[in-house]
């Protein structure tokens, strides 16, 4: 893959499929450390759900990567490390975080990536990384961002 | 046997009295009540999931409509999961503590138990049988041998069918959670006008993957003039491509198990292509569809009393005072 050498900051990648976007999104989890807060930005559709799965892939996750847009977190365990995939779509005010326990999760040591952080902004901790994924026609541009 | 059911899972709180004789008793769901007297006439602008605080006033609504004691009460059930940690956790300690209380078992049941069950709430239905629950949550076909006997025969491998429903809805400037507006719209569409792929169709197995249409959509929606009649023909192109994919996996699932029933349960049961097409699809095989009544395809506390009826009918209770959550619980 293209992508498979080390990821640079605020460089723009243009991902053509859904598969060059798992490569992208493996080679980011491979240079990981824990624990990590990565939020993705990107509207419905863009395929944060898809660079998530290319995430978990890469370390070693063979199962399916369900979208939690219903569920609002699901959880994935490597050994000692885990991995929280959340998605904040259906969140109405960031102090349902509250009601969900989803504080617990966030004060682990673990990797958590966060689709939709703009509807938990308040509630959560600040990120690591940005990863952002634009629509571009049939492609999406992808780019990561450190810290606020 | 008077049985409790509390359902936290998720977004709702619903509560609910089964009766051994009697059947249903009556059940209540926070988001379609007021709870005027239990908040002295005073109904606050409660956060969605905030169970803590519409439990216990939606159970004294409950038994005000039953016109039941809590002494009356002779078992508590509760979803124990999976879902949310935190609401799980609510429903599951005012369950257990509850029960204690009162001197009585208690038992954790399993949220999806609770919605293949449902359709007996109001009619018989004898076991084995094969069930479809679509919903935003879930897309799932289960055998179900017997209480406690189920198979998983295939299920969603990224987004819910409700949820590509709901997500297409908002793409096409429908609005979210526009699922149900979108099928209304699909009536207005042209059907041969675009053809969406039937995702997972062509190769053997009972998964589905609908995230892909929703990317379809998007595209065809992105590249037209976008006008009205194009977004009821997409709208109909889409919900089509949905129905049939589903109809397709739940033929399969019938010719694979040899059954005759089919039971589909969850939110989008509700759509009006599927059961058109699901009666159309049954008379092939020479089977029968049911659905469960609809205000409990969606998330409900009746189904958890009626299964935690079942479960402790046959003897089964929490073994001690613990209790916890299963947030990731498989059924099968």
């Amino acid at each position: 893959m293209s992508h498979a050498n080390k990821l640079k900051y605020q460089q723009i990648y243009t991902v053509s499929s859904p598969e060059e976007m798992q490569a992208l999104a493996g080679a980011l989890a491979v240079q990981c450390v824990w624990p990590m807060m990565i939020f993705l930005q990107g509207d419905l559709g863009a395929g944060k759900t898809t660079f998530v799965r290319g995430f978990l892939r890469a370390l070693g996750y063979q199962g399916t990567v369900k979208s939690p847009t219903y569920t609002l977190v699901e959880p994935y365990q490597f050994g000692a490390h885990k991995v929280y995939h959340f998605d904040l779509y259906r969140l109405n005010d960031a102090e349902e975080l509250e009601y969900l326990g989803l504080r617990d999760y966030l004060s682990e040591q673990a990797v958590c990536l966060v689709e939709w952080p703009e509807r938990g902004l308040g509630a959560l901790p600040p990120a690591d990384l940005w990863v952002k994924i634009e629509h571009a026609g049939a492609n999406r541009l992808l780019s990561l961002w450190p810290k606020e | 046997m008077l049985v409790l059911g509390i359902e936290t899972s998720c977004d709702e709180t619903g509560v609910a009295l089964y009766d051994e004789q009697q059947g249903l008793l009556g059940h209540q769901l926070y988001s379609q009540v007021a709870l005027h007297a239990q908040y002295g006439g005073v109904v606050p602008e409660l956060a969605s999931r905030d169970h803590v605080r519409k439990l216990i006033p939606l159970l004294e609504q409950l038994l005000q409509q039953c016109d039941k004691q809590r002494a009356d009460i002779d078992a508590v059930a509760y979803t124990q999961g999976p879902g949310l940690i935190g609401a799980l956790l609510v429903g599951a300690a005012v369950g257990r503590s509850l029960a204690w209380a009162l001197g009585v078992p208690a038992m954790g049941i399993h949220h999806m138990e609770g919605h293949l069950l449902a359709p007996m709430l109001d009619n018989p239905l004898d076991f084995p049988f094969v069930a479809l629950l679509v919903s935003g949550g879930h897309t799932q076909l289960m055998q179900v041998n017997a209480l406690a006997d189920y198979q998983l025969l295939g299920e969603s491998i990224d987004d819910a069918a409700g949820e590509a429903f709901d997500k297409t809805a908002k793409l096409l400037g429908l609005g979210y959670p526009g699922g149900a507006v979108l099928a209304k719209l699909a009536q207005q569409g042209q059907p041969e006008r675009y053809h969406f792929p039937r995702p997972m169709t062509r190769h053997a197995g009972l998964n589905f993957s609908f995230s892909g249409l929703k990317t379809f959509a998007l595209t065809t929606w992105q590249n037209s003039a976008q006008d009205a009649q194009t977004r009821a023909d997409i709208a109909c192109a889409f919900e089509q491509a949905v129905v049939d994919t589903l109809v397709l996996k739940c033929q399969r699932a019938m010719q694979q198990t040899q059954l005759k029933r089919l039971v589909i349960a969850g939110g989008v049961s509700a759509n009006l292509q599927l059961r058109q097409k699901l009666t159309f699809a049954a008379a092939r095989w020479g089977g029968q569809v049911y659905y469960p009544r609809l205000e409990f395809c969606t998330d409900n506390g009746a189904m958890i009393a009626y299964a935690g009826f079942l479960r402790l009918k046959r003897g089964e209770f929490d073994p001690d005072l613990r209790f916890n959550a299963r947030p990731r619980w498989s059924l099968s």
